[in-house]
Order: structure tokens, then C-alpha cells, then sequence
């Protein structure tokens, strides 16, 4: 989520089409990836343009296109309480429990 | 300079993962294909129905050309290069093929560069100048419909060429049909201006039907997708007056010989040269 | 986007955070606090870069409609389409800064904003094509490579996946030069004339020489840009010298001698007159230029406020449907 910004302030003439933030997922990905954003007037001209832009034309592509106003995002700058730290908590930690070396997939 | 390392790599063999619109790909789609004329196979026809059928695409990526650094938008610049892109590549293989199959070796430069307008079968609508965009979007509905249900039809072809370019072309043309369909949709139920600009675009594209019909028997599926378009956009439907001559005859408006005079050009001023 | 509530942090400890980032070459993101004139001189950069790609489209655009052959139409079509995705890449990574590209497109075209001086040089022959391929896209190639490693993020990001396609548009412009040169001899004079027009101003390209160059120091201390003009434009001499060789063409200074002392080819000045003068407004198509693309832009108007009408109009159907 590294490439959204704060929001850009929205153009006051009528033609001018929201920001859209565009994630594709590869044939061979695992997850959907942040590729970039563009402008559309509606979700569907936001995916056809996202197609045109961010992919070549393979099956098997999965695109997902947000306003970019919907989204929420944390910042670098936040610190305690956002990201309370885990380290006094070491029952989260895979360490502090002793299993015996032969349990197999642990 | 320590970015020496980056420049190197740009240099390397290039993979397919960076080139996200680069055209329609330059590898060979009939690969493979075995490209001897089948028994039973008219050589002449199929040469003939595959010279036209690439005139049509060929006329009509040059206009979608001429909205370079003029489209309303800057993703619609990407939207009518890729469509046009689309339609050029198949130019490209249904001119490879007639020139396999009509006994002259012909590449597909000297279809596209070294005919006269005369000679030329595309139809007439394909020809018309760009207009506004309503009007490019209209004409792109009806063409890649039309075009579209036709190739369907190509996919199932004896011949196993022309038959592997049409399947390859349905997947492209479901696109620009689509693409065509929501414009032509958003500029019919828009703005009071859209509205109008629309309705006018189908009247101006009305006259030409005829021919495209005439040509391949698919007036039904085109029809539908115009009823369904102008359902959605609550416009009326463009009122069936054709008019009279084909383009597939030879019998052009009086745009295609300046559109021709551009494209053959810069190839005509140098016969014989390589590009 | 909505901010989750940040902790007050005194502004001193931001500079410092920020001083840091930079120092370790590592990257700033578009949350992170920045100093003002770091985001407006990113903000500056990244749209001129992002208006020159757009305006790079209408000196080779022209000649689609000409090519001639489809081969070569079919990979200048894509190239300029290329170049429209290159300058949507870079909008947005400016619009991660807080711009907006309308207001960006605004200042384009009214002149507040400018774009790479080279194309407002005009294309007469379809050798330009080539020549443009190999001298501008190459030297573009130069000045982007380092901003891979540019200290903001978006930015930086955006221009790997823009020099990747570059370096295959400089090889395709310089292998229509190879075959044009084994061609006719029309062909090839057109290619001699085209490198005897478009040298200077690519050398122009990397922009005056350091001691004239006002926005540099800033931008290099905050590893905006990585390197001068005079090293980038020493590095595009060097690496294009070999490359005309190998085509036999003959580039257009004197002064053009291999230098074995600094390991460095010696070249002439530039007419840094010419290049004020274009920079200015004076060059042979600037007006041209930008009133292709205000025209285009009001021209399109009304498309794009039908798409925002119809949009609004479905928006309003659902809600009511959703009510009913």
C-alpha cells in the first residue's frame, strides 16, 4: 500500500473522473499486488482501463480497482499505541514453547 | 559511474513481464499452423474474403491512429491504441495469408501500401473520417459487432489459418465491443450534449448498414446489440435507410483515396527500399 | 483517503527521521512527513517529466498514419502508446504527493509548467522516427536509470517500469537506422540529415551545464537527482559515439575526439542560446505543442463530464433502488 498518498485533492471541474487505486493479482501470484492508479468515472471504466494500463491481456488475471478515498492507511510517523509492542507478550512467540525435537511439522 | 549494473540489465534479454501494452505481441500466432490450402477450398475466394477482411481492418486502425494525442482522455489514448493495435496485427496476418494462398507470394506491404483505392474491398463505414467521438464510438460498436459475429462464424472455416486468426480475433473483438458498448452507453444516458451527439452519430452511421449486411449474413446479432445499447442509453434506434454501392465492389466514398494517399505515402516515395 | 490519528511529533524530530531516511538511501513513501520544498521540487520534477512523455507523443505520433511498413506502424503505434502510459505512471506518482492531475494538465497548458525541451523540435522525415529511438529515448535513458534509485519511492518505482520499455524503444529506433542505412541512397542521406539535426538538441537534453543549472544542488542533496547534467551528458557521448560508428553515420562536431587521458570522449559546447530560447517558448514548435494539448484537453471536455453525469445517474439509480 506503499504508493498511496494522502488523498489528492479532487479537481472541482465536472469532467474530471476520481482516482483509483489499482491491485492485480498473476497467473502466478499468490496475492494482489499495488500497481499504481488511475482516473475512471465508474468502477467498470476504472477495470477496463486498469486492463488497458497495468496488464497484457492474459487469462486468469484478477484485477480489483478502489477509490482511492476509501481507502484507510496507516503512517510511518504513528507509533505506540498503533504498533504496540509484541515483545513483552512472548506467548505470541513461537520460541517460548519447548517441543521436543521428533513432533513431526511443527 | 556505480549504476553501470542497472544499465546492463535493461540490455539483456528483454522478457515479456515489462511490455504491458506493447502492441499485440510480435511472436507468431500461426505457429505451428499448417499452412497448405485444403482440399476442397477455393484459393481465389479465400484470398479474396481474407484481402477484404484485413482492408476493413486495416482502414479502420488507421482512423482509430488518427485520435493519437487527440483522445478526450489520457487512458482513453492507451484504450484506442490498444484497439488499434488489435486491428492492425490482424491486417497483418489476413494479408500474410492471401498472399500465400493467391499463387502472387504477395507480402502484406504490398496489399496495403502498393493498391489503389479502387482496388481496396474494406466497407464504407470503415473509411468515413474520425468525426467527434460519438461518432468513432458508434462506428466501433457496429463494426466490431459486426465483425465479431462474423468471425465466429470464420472460427469453424476449413481452412485452418484463416480459421486460427478469427479465434484468435473473437477474444480481441469481444473487447472492443464491449469497450464501444459502455462509451456508447455513458455518452447516450450523459449530458444533454452527449445525448445529442450520440443520436446524431447513429444517424450518420444508419446509411451504411446496408453493405455490412449484404456482406455477412449477421444482421440479427448486430441488431441485438444495437437494441441493447440504445435500451440502456434510452435512445431510439438509428432508422434503416441504406444506401445504394458496396465497398467490398470496389465503389468507395470520396475518403478513401486522401486516407490512402497518407498511409502509402512515405512507401510509395521510395518503391523497392527495406524498412 | 482517511488519516488514522497520528501522536504529535515535534517537527525537529520529523527533520531528523526524515535526514536519516535520506542518508541511508533508503526510500520515502508517500505517508511519511517530508519538507516542504522536497515534496514541491518532486512535485515540479515529476510532472514536467510526466508532461514531457505526453508532449514526446506528438513528434513521432505523426508519422503512425505514414509508416511504411506495418511492421514499423504496428511498433511506433505501440511505442506512443507506451509513452501515454509512461506519463499516466508518473501522474500518479505525483498524485501521491497531493497533486492533481487536472491541475496539472492546467499548468501545462498555460505555460507554468514545462516539459523536455527536445520535443519542441519538428519531425519532417520518417528517419526522425529512428534518430528519436536512438538519441532521445537513449538519452532519456541516462537521465532515468539513476532516478531508479531516486530517494522517493513512487518515483523511484515508476521508473524502473518506465526503463525497461525505454531501452526496447531505443533498440527498435536504432535497428530502423540500421536497416534504413544498408538501404537506399535516399534512404541513408535521410539519416545522416536526421543525426545532423537532433545531435545538439540531445545533448540539450541533460539541460545547461552544472554551473548554470539553479535547481540542481537542492535536488541532488536530496537524492532527487543522483547525478549532474554534465556527468549524464558526458556518459550519453560515450555511449552513442561506438553506436554511430557501427551505423556509419557521421555525427556533427568537429570536436568529437576520443580523449585518452580521461578515458572520455572530448566533444564541442552546445549553443546554450538555442537552448534558453527553446527552454523560453521560442523554439520552432512550442505553440504547436501545448495547443495540441489544450485542444485536445477542451475538446474532450464534454466526454468527460458525460462520463461523470452518467456515472452520477447510475449512482443515483442504485441508491433509489436500494430505498424503494
Amino acid at each position: 500500500m506503499s504508493d498511496i498518498g494522502p488523498g489528492a485533492a479532487q479537481g472541482t471541474g465536472k469532467g474530471d473522473w476520481p482516482l483509483y487505486e489499482v491491485f492485480v493479482r498473476g497467473k502466478r501470484g499468490l496475492n494482489h499486488v499495488h500497481v499504481g492508479s488511475l482516473h475512471a468515472a465508474d468502477d467498470a471504466m476504472a477495470l477496463t482501463h486498469a486492463r488497458d494500463l497495468y496488464t497484457r491481456r492474459n487469462e486468469g488475471v484478477s484485477i480489483w480497482v478502489v477509490r482511492s478515498e476509501h481507502i484507510a492507511a496507516s503512517t510511518r510517523d504513528e507509533k505506540d499505541p498503533f504498533f504496540a509492542p509484541s515483545a513483552d507478550k512472548v506467548y505470541r512467540h513461537p520460541t517460548f514453547y519447548d517441543i521436543p525435537d521428533d513432533v513431526p511439522h511443527i | 559511474m556505480s549504476d553501470d549494473h542497472v544499465y546492463m540489465t535493461l540490455a539483456e534479454g528483454h522478457e515479456d513481464d515489462a511490455r504491458w501494452a506493447y502492441g499485440t505481441g510480435f511472436e507468431d500466432p500461426l505457429h505451428g499452423v499448417d499452412t497448405t490450402v485444403p482440399e476442397g477450398v477455393d484459393a481465389g475466394r479465400l484470398a479474396a474474403d481474407c484481402v477484404a477482411l484485413a482492408d476493413d481492418a486495416l482502414v479502420s486502425a488507421q482512423r482509430l491512429a488518427e485520435w493519437t494525442t487527440r483522445a478526450p482522455e489520457l487512458e482513453e489514448e492507451v484504450a484506442l491504441a490498444n484497439i488499434g493495435l488489435d486491428l492492425l496485427g490482424q491486417a497483418r496476418l489476413l494479408y500474410a495469408r492471401a498472399g500465400q494462398v493467391d499463387g502472387t507470394g504477395r507480402d502484406e506491404d504490398a496489399y496495403a501500401y502498393f493498391r489503389d483505392a479502387e482496388d481496396f474491398g474494406n466497407v464504407r463505414l470503415a473509411e468515413l473520417p474520425c468525426g467527434d467521438f460519438a461518432f468513432s464510438i458508434v462506428r466501433l460498436l457496429v463494426l466490431s459487432s459486426w465483425r465479431l459475429a462474423h468471425f465466429e462464424q470464420l472460427s469453424a472455416h476449413p481452412d485452418p489459418v484463416l480459421a486460427a486468426i478469427a479465434a484468435k480475433g473473437v477474444k480481441e473483438l469481444t473487447y472492443h465491443r464491449q469497450y464501444a458498448a459502455e462509451w456508447a452507453v455513458r455518452l447516450g444516458d450523459g449530458t444533454e450534449e452527449s445525448r445529442r451527439r450520440t443520436r446524431t452519430a447513429m444517424e450518420q452511421v444508419a446509411p451504411y448498414l446496408g453493405e455490412l449486411f449484404t456482406a455477412y449474413d449477421v444482421r440479427d446479432e448486430v441488431v441485438a446489440v444495437l437494441r441493447q445499447v440504445t435500451e440502456a442509453a434510452g435512445l431510439p434506434m438509428p432508422v434503416y435507410r441504406p444506401l445504394p454501392g458496396a465497398g467490398r465492389a470496389g465503389e468507395h466514398t470520396e475518403h478513401l483515396a486522401p486516407l490512402l494517399a497518407e498511409l502509402q505515402s512515405v512507401a510509395r516515395a521510395h518503391p523497392g527500399a527495406t524498412w | 483517503m482517511t488519516t488514522t490519528h497520528s501522536a504529535e511529533v515535534p517537527l525537529q524530530e520529523l527533520q531528523q527521521q526524515f535526514d536519516a531516511t535520506i542518508a541511508r538511501d533508503q526510500r520515502v513513501e508517500p505517508r511519511d512527513w517530508m519538507p516542504d520544498g522536497y515534496r514541491k521540487t518532486l512535485v515540479r520534477q515529476i510532472a514536467q517529466h510526466a508532461h514531457s512523455e505526453i508532449i514526446g507523443m506528438q513528434p513521432e505520433g505523426e508519422w503512425i498514419t505514414r509508416a511504411p511498413s506495418l511492421r514499423r506502424k504496428a511498433i511506433l503505434f505501440a511505442k506512443v502508446q507506451d509513452e501515454a502510459g509512461h506519463g499516466l505512471y508518473l501522474y500518479s506518482a505525483a498524485e501521491t504527493l497531493g497533486a492533481d492531475r487536472a491541475d496539472l494538465t492546467e499548468r501545462l497548458i498555460e505555460g507554468r509548467q514545462k516539459y523536455s525541451s527536445i520535443f519542441n523540435y519538428p519531425t519532417p522525415t520518417f528517419a526522425d522516427v529512428g534518430v528519436i529511438g536512438w538519441f532521445v529515448d537513449g538519452a532519456a535513458i541516462c537521465n532515468q536509470v539513476p532516478l531508479c534509485r531516486s530517494s522517493y519511492g513512487p518515483y523511484a518505482r515508476a521508473m524502473v517500469r518506465i526503463c525497461k520499455e525505454e531501452s526496447f524503444h531505443q533498440r527498435q529506433g536504432y535497428e530502423l537506422l540500421m536497416t534504413m542505412m544498408r538501404g537506399t541512397e535516399a534512404q541513408r542521406a535521410m539519416v545522416q540529415d536526421s543525426v545532423n539535426r537532433w545531435w545538439w538538441p540531445s545533448l540539450m537534453m541533460f539541460g545547461p551545464p552544472d554551473g548554470d543549472s539553479p535547481n540542481s544542488a537542492a535536488s541532488m542533496a536530496w537524492k532527487i537527482k543522483r547525478h549532474s547534467n554534465d556527468e549524464l551528458r558526458q556518459r550519453f557521448v560515450d555511449m552513442t559515439v561506438p553506436q554511430a560508428e557501427k551505423l556509419g553515420v557521421t555525427l556533427p562536431d568537429p570536436a568529437l575526439r576520443w580523449n585518452e587521458e580521461r578515458g572520455s570522449h572530448d566533444f564541442g559546447t552546445p549553443d546554450w542560446e538555442e537552448l534558453k530560447q527553446v527552454i523560453s517558448g521560442g523554439g520552432p514548435c512550442n505553440a504547436e505543442r501545448v495547443e495540441r494539448r489544450r485542444s485536445a484537453h477542451e475538446e474532450g471536455a464534454w466526454v468527460r463530464e458525460a462520463a461523470t453525469a452518467h456515472a452520477a445517474k447510475q449512482a443515483r439509480r442504485v441508491h433509489e433502488g436500494a430505498t424503494a
